[in-house]
């Protein structure tokens, strides 16, 4: 691939972890959406059939979890909101109208991301710590009925609120024209770098790559 | 069992917009009532249950107490209960009660189970598991008042009590009545076995048992097992059999309410979408936008243009 007008911004084993969690999602969250929403049942059989599914859900929750923490690890540090966060919360309407004006001093993710970030980390724990105390087949008995009512309805909040979560970040994706593509190929184009996350561009890669320049060949 | 396709009033997982068979609504309630005041505890019950059904649960061990097996499962379907009672004289009381499936009218195992078909309640009031269509998720078990319902490892599947379906379908009482010799359990029709009861409690009232009484929980709309109980006033010294069962208001939550809000949340957020996507189009970057930094050309005299799309 020439990479001369490209910019490097997701490596290869954080692409790598980021898809293998889709596609474990993409299966965990539809059996979980044909149990909460019966009249949905259907959704659950790309598990195979039911008994299949409600077998299979579990581990694959947890791989999701397994992933995302991974993910967590390698991510966190572009993660943690700063002052210049405020800016883009400032311009919260015209991010959304698309009108690109002003610089908003926009690092590795902006703040939106952010959020979704810290949003996914936690509803992903949660589900975690609840879905093992509903997990019948091996931990539920050890939970008072009380407890293992209360952690379902946690569940359920919480994978709710994760895959909408996911739905508007599949949505910005689609709607953000590069990304979708940076994600699979790890490279975004320098225009899309300055236009999106402009402080990311000037702090980290110009400088990058000057030294680099600058290194004797 | 699957013996009576034609009356069934209510299907887990299913709404009622695909109503089940229903040409024979009809169907007269059916009850099981059981007179504690009558049992000896000699759990013929248990095993004309275990016999009829084809049940075989593992011989367990003696844990202390005349409880046996020491609790239910999903190879054994019902179990006397002993509670030992002192009163205010210090009088020794032996309560027994035969536990199993009250097979309620609003039953919460079935408004829990996600499974569509799963659990069915019929015209005749009971509520019978349809193991072929169980996932084995245990929701039934977060759902029940009366923790009734328990999981078999070997097939994860979920069991309890059927009332004998199979049997009331054509025509006979279940098997635990037909066996009990004190005939402390009696089966009939939901009206005959409350008029039953009240001759019971009244005449167990004279007999110096002020607080007997009928239990058939109006918290979950009747049930189709209904206990006569010489101290009806504290149901819970029966093994604590709850004083007033209802469908716990996290699962109500759960079903009632968490789901048409996260349909709603669905809906408003794939509409949101589409609709944002119509009124500002794609955020889609110039690639031949010239590589000058902007501060260049604002020190240059040239304004940035606010609505361009590139950088």
């Amino acid at each position: 691939m020439d990479t001369k007008n490209l910019v490097l911004r997701t490596k290869f084993m954080d692409r790598l972890c980021h898809w293998t969690m889709v596609a474990c999602f993409f299966l965990v969250a539809l059996s979980g959406i044909s149990w909460f929403f019966p009249s949905l049942n259907w959704l659950g059989y790309v598990l195979g059939p039911p008994q299949m599914a409600r077998l299979l859900h579990p581990f694959l929750g947890i791989t999701v979890f397994v992933l995302l923490m991974c993910m967590c690890v390698r991510f966190v540090h572009h993660n943690l909101f700063v002052r210049t966060d405020i800016t883009w919360f400032r311009h919260i309407v015209d991010v959304l109208m698309n009108k690109h004006g002003e610089k908003l001093q926009i690092g590795k993710y902006n703040a939106g991301q952010k959020i979704l970030f810290w949003g996914i980390m936690s509803l992903i724990s949660l589900l975690l710590v609840s879905g093992l105390m509903i997990w019948r087949a091996y931990f539920a008995m050890y939970f008072p009925i009380p407890v293992v009512r209360l952690a379902l309805l946690a569940h359920s909040v919480a994978g709710l609120g994760l895959i909408l979560l996911v739905l508007g970040h599949i949505y910005m994706g689609i709607w953000v024209r590069g990304s979708i593509g940076g994600m699979v190929t790890g490279y975004v184009s320098r225009a899309w770098a300055r236009q999106h996350h402009d402080r990311w561009y000037e702090e980290e890669i110009l400088p990058a790559e000057t030294s680099s320049a600058k290194r004797p060949h | 069992m699957s013996m009576q396709s034609q009356d069934i009033i209510r299907r887990s997982a299913t709404n009622g917009l695909t109503p089940s068979p229903q040409a024979r609504r009809h169907e007269q309630e059916v009850a099981k009532l059981i007179d504690v005041s009558l049992c000896t505890g000699c759990k013929g019950c248990q095993v004309a249950c275990s016999e009829w059904n084809d049940l075989r649960d593992e011989v367990g061990h003696n844990v202390g107490v005349y409880d046996n097996p020491a609790d239910l499962t999903a190879e054994t379907w019902t179990v006397i209960r002993f509670d030992e009672v002192e009163d205010e004289g210090g009088k020794l009381e032996w309560l027994l009660r035969k536990e199993g499936c009250m097979h309620c009218e609003d039953p919460g195992c079935l408004k829990a189970c996600p499974s569509p078909g799963a659990i069915l309640q019929f015209a005749n009031g009971i509520v019978d598991f349809q193991s072929e269509q169980c996932i084995g998720c245990g929701y039934c078990i977060a759902g029940c008042p009366f923790d009734i319902p328990r999981i078999n490892s070997k097939d994860n599947k979920a069991y309890k009590c059927t009332l004998c379906a199979d049997r009331v379908a054509v025509g006979q009482e279940p098997a635990c009545v037909k066996t009990c010799p004190t005939g402390a359990i009696s089966f009939g029709s939901k009206a005959e076995m409350k008029d039953l009861a009240q001759t019971r409690v009244e005449d167990l009232k004279s007999r110096g048992h002020e607080g007997a009484g009928l239990y058939d929980p109006p918290g979950v709309g009747g049930t189709h097992v209904m206990y006569v109980l010489t101290h009806a006033d504290n149901p819970t010294l029966y093994h604590r059999l709850p004083a007033e069962p209802h469908i716990s208001p996290v699962v109500r939550g759960w079903k009632e309410w968490l789901k048409p809000a996260g349909a709603l949340g669905f809906i408003a957020t794939l509409a949101g979408a589409f609709a944002h996507y119509m009124a500002v189009g794609p955020n889609s970057t110039d690639e031949t936008a010239p590589e000058v930094p902007e501060k260049e050309l604002v020190e240059a005299g040239e304004k940035p243009d606010q609505n361009r799309r590139d950088a």
